[in-house]
């Protein structure tokens, strides 16, 4: 069997795992991503590359993980339903194994509609549940989806997204359930800014022992304004943001490190968490902040296992 | 029933330019229910068309109808000599009753006066909403009796995606979140537990992805001779 991805070995060895999303360009120049690697790498396990994250068109997830590699990064290549019918998923999935990424976020993905391409036919043939369970089956059971035999398995770690945030409540720790059903190995949250939200959460997920079959990273985003916190509690579907965030946002003088302190006091406390293994950074447009971030949380070094 | 929303009177009239003798022809089937191509927005579309006939000088003959099912020869054949006399024949009827008459008058330009928007239902008055896919495997009885496939913008089958907020579906706010719903209504029969379970991709064979769909029905056929299913064209 292939070597296992670095993200899953320290997860699987117990530690405190730590990554953290990176946005490629809407371009084709990849320089300055690798620059931006080059500086925060080993601030993280693992990197995520995002599928055109919000529909929005971007350089390629796998091919900025070819790009990254080579640049010593471990990606996590994010993986949408909205743009790929379930035979060019499998054979991304495929490619991206053979290429050497070991670990795979499955979404279904943002619809189109909120992108720049609105006109877009949504493919939607398979969700994150139905992709995951797919993956898992190529992977151990070397059958793609349609039960015919695969010359040889991808080898790769399988990750989801889970929203604690997003309607029906009750309903998103039984979702998350059936999603490790399906073959989550790793879950990473959307992001958490009402922790006393996410603790319930917590404590339901911890009911249904699911912090022991799969591994939790509870996600955040640093911000650096008030106004971005407002957008995300009033424009951002599936997001809670208390108001009194907002507020100590609003009277903080130097709003940048506030929006740096909220963040690592909410990755300190995180780290409490019975049954969350990790951290998952999505600083948006602020990539660079991630290794201060990290530091301050006393989650340095990152180490290779 | 089939919903269609007329197009503009501006966007009709341009397809319309050098046509003299204009036939509107409407439905008294869905589309006059959902009051897009009823015998009133017939009348209504040719009284506007003339007028804009009148102000630029176009010289268009309007022509009316309304046909009782656009969509069935025997119904569109009682208005032979009307189509016949026309050059431009504008439907009012959905797709379906458009290309009947398209396809029984080859040589006649057919220009479609309204889009066909969905398969839906009349929710109050004025206000009509997407039911149904027509994806060809019906699995309501799986969800509570509300379709995923056509409520839930990313046709989800196995819950709500992460975008659910409070209980509105991320692509509209206006619109209800097909999971929130199929969810309420399976806790309210007792049977929560049907969502626990990983649901296998659907099989879109049996919809339009797997081609253009057709339905033989060999113990209705009057000519046995049709039962390879080819079409026979008029």
């Amino acid at each position: 069997m292939s070597e296992q991805s670095n993200l899953e070995k320290i997860l699987s060895s117990g530690k405190f795992a730590v990554t953290a999303e990176i946005g490629p360009p809407r371009g084709a120049d990849p320089t300055e991503m690798i620059e931006l690697a080059r500086k925060i790498k080993g601030s993280a396990d693992a990197f995520n590359l995002t599928d055109n994250q919000t529909a929005i068109v971007r350089l390629s997830s796998i091919g900025s993980a070819v790009l990254l590699m080579k640049e010593g990064i471990e990606p996590v290549i994010q993986m949408t339903c909205r743009d790929r019918n379930r035979i060019a998923l499998q054979s991304d999935l495929l490619g991206a194994s053979a290429i050497g990424v070991k670990n795979v976020l499955c979404l279904t993905g943002d619809h189109h509609t909120f992108g720049n391409e609105k006109s877009a036919k949504g493919v939607f043939d398979l969700d994150s549940i139905s992709l995951l369970n797919t993956f898992k089956n190529m992977r151990d059971t070397k059958k793609q989806l349609s039960g015919e035999e695969l010359d040889s398995a991808p080898n790769i770690y399988l990750g989801a997204a889970e929203n604690p945030f997003a309607t029906p409540y009750e309903y998103r720790a039984i979702r998350m359930a059936k999603k490790v059903k399906a073959g989550a190995q790793f879950i990473q949250t959307q992001a958490i800014f009402d922790l006393d939200w996410f603790e319930r959460w917590m404590a339901e997920v911890r009911k249904m022992d699911l912090h022991e079959k799969v591994h939790i990273l509870g996600g955040v985003i640093p911000v650096k304004s008030a106004g971005a916190l407002r957008y995300m509690k009033n424009k951002v579907p599936g997001m809670i943001v208390p108001d009194a965030l907002i507020g100590r946002m609003n009277r903080a003088e130097d709003k940048k490190e506030e929006g740096i302190q909220i963040c690592i006091e909410m990755i300190e406390r995180l780290k409490q968490i019975e049954g969350v293994h990790g951290v998952h950074i999505m600083a948006v447009m602020w990539e660079q902040i991630v290794p201060r971030l990290v530091t301050d949380s006393k989650l340095m070094p990152r180490t290779s296992v | 029933m089939i919903i269609g929303e007329r197009k503009k009177v501006s966007e009709i009239a341009e397809m319309l330019a050098g046509k003299k003798k204009i036939l509107v022809s409407g439905c008294r089937t869905c589309v006059a229910i959902c009051m897009a191509g009823g015998e009133k927005e017939v009348s209504e579309l040719s009284s506007a068309l003339m007028l804009i006939s009148d102000r630029d000088g176009l010289g268009w003959k309007m022509e009316e109808n309304v046909v009782e099912r656009q969509c069935e020869k025997e119904w569109v054949r009682e208005i032979d000599d009307k189509i016949r006399n026309a050059d431009a024949i504008v439907s009012l009827a959905c797709g379906l009753g458009a290309q009947t008459v398209a396809d029984m008058y080859p040589e006649k330009e057919v220009y479609p006066g309204l889009n066909t928007t969905f398969l839906g239902v009349p929710e109050e008055q004025g206000v009509w909403s997407e039911k149904c896919l027509a994806c060809g495997e019906c699995i309501i009885h799986t969800t509570g009796g509300i379709c995923p496939v056509s409520r839930c913008a990313k046709s989800m089958r196995n819950g709500p995606c992460g975008g659910s907020s409070n209980g509105k579906c991320e692509v509209d706010p206006d619109t209800d979140c097909a999971w929130v719903a199929i969810y309420d209504r399976l806790k309210l029969q007792g049977r929560l537990d049907m969502m626990t379970d990983v649901i296998e991709p659907k099989d879109w064979s049996k919809s339009h992805s797997g081609g253009r769909r057709k339905i033989v029905r060999k113990d209705l056929l009057i000519q046995p001779t049709d039962s390879s299913g080819k079409e026979v064209v008029e």
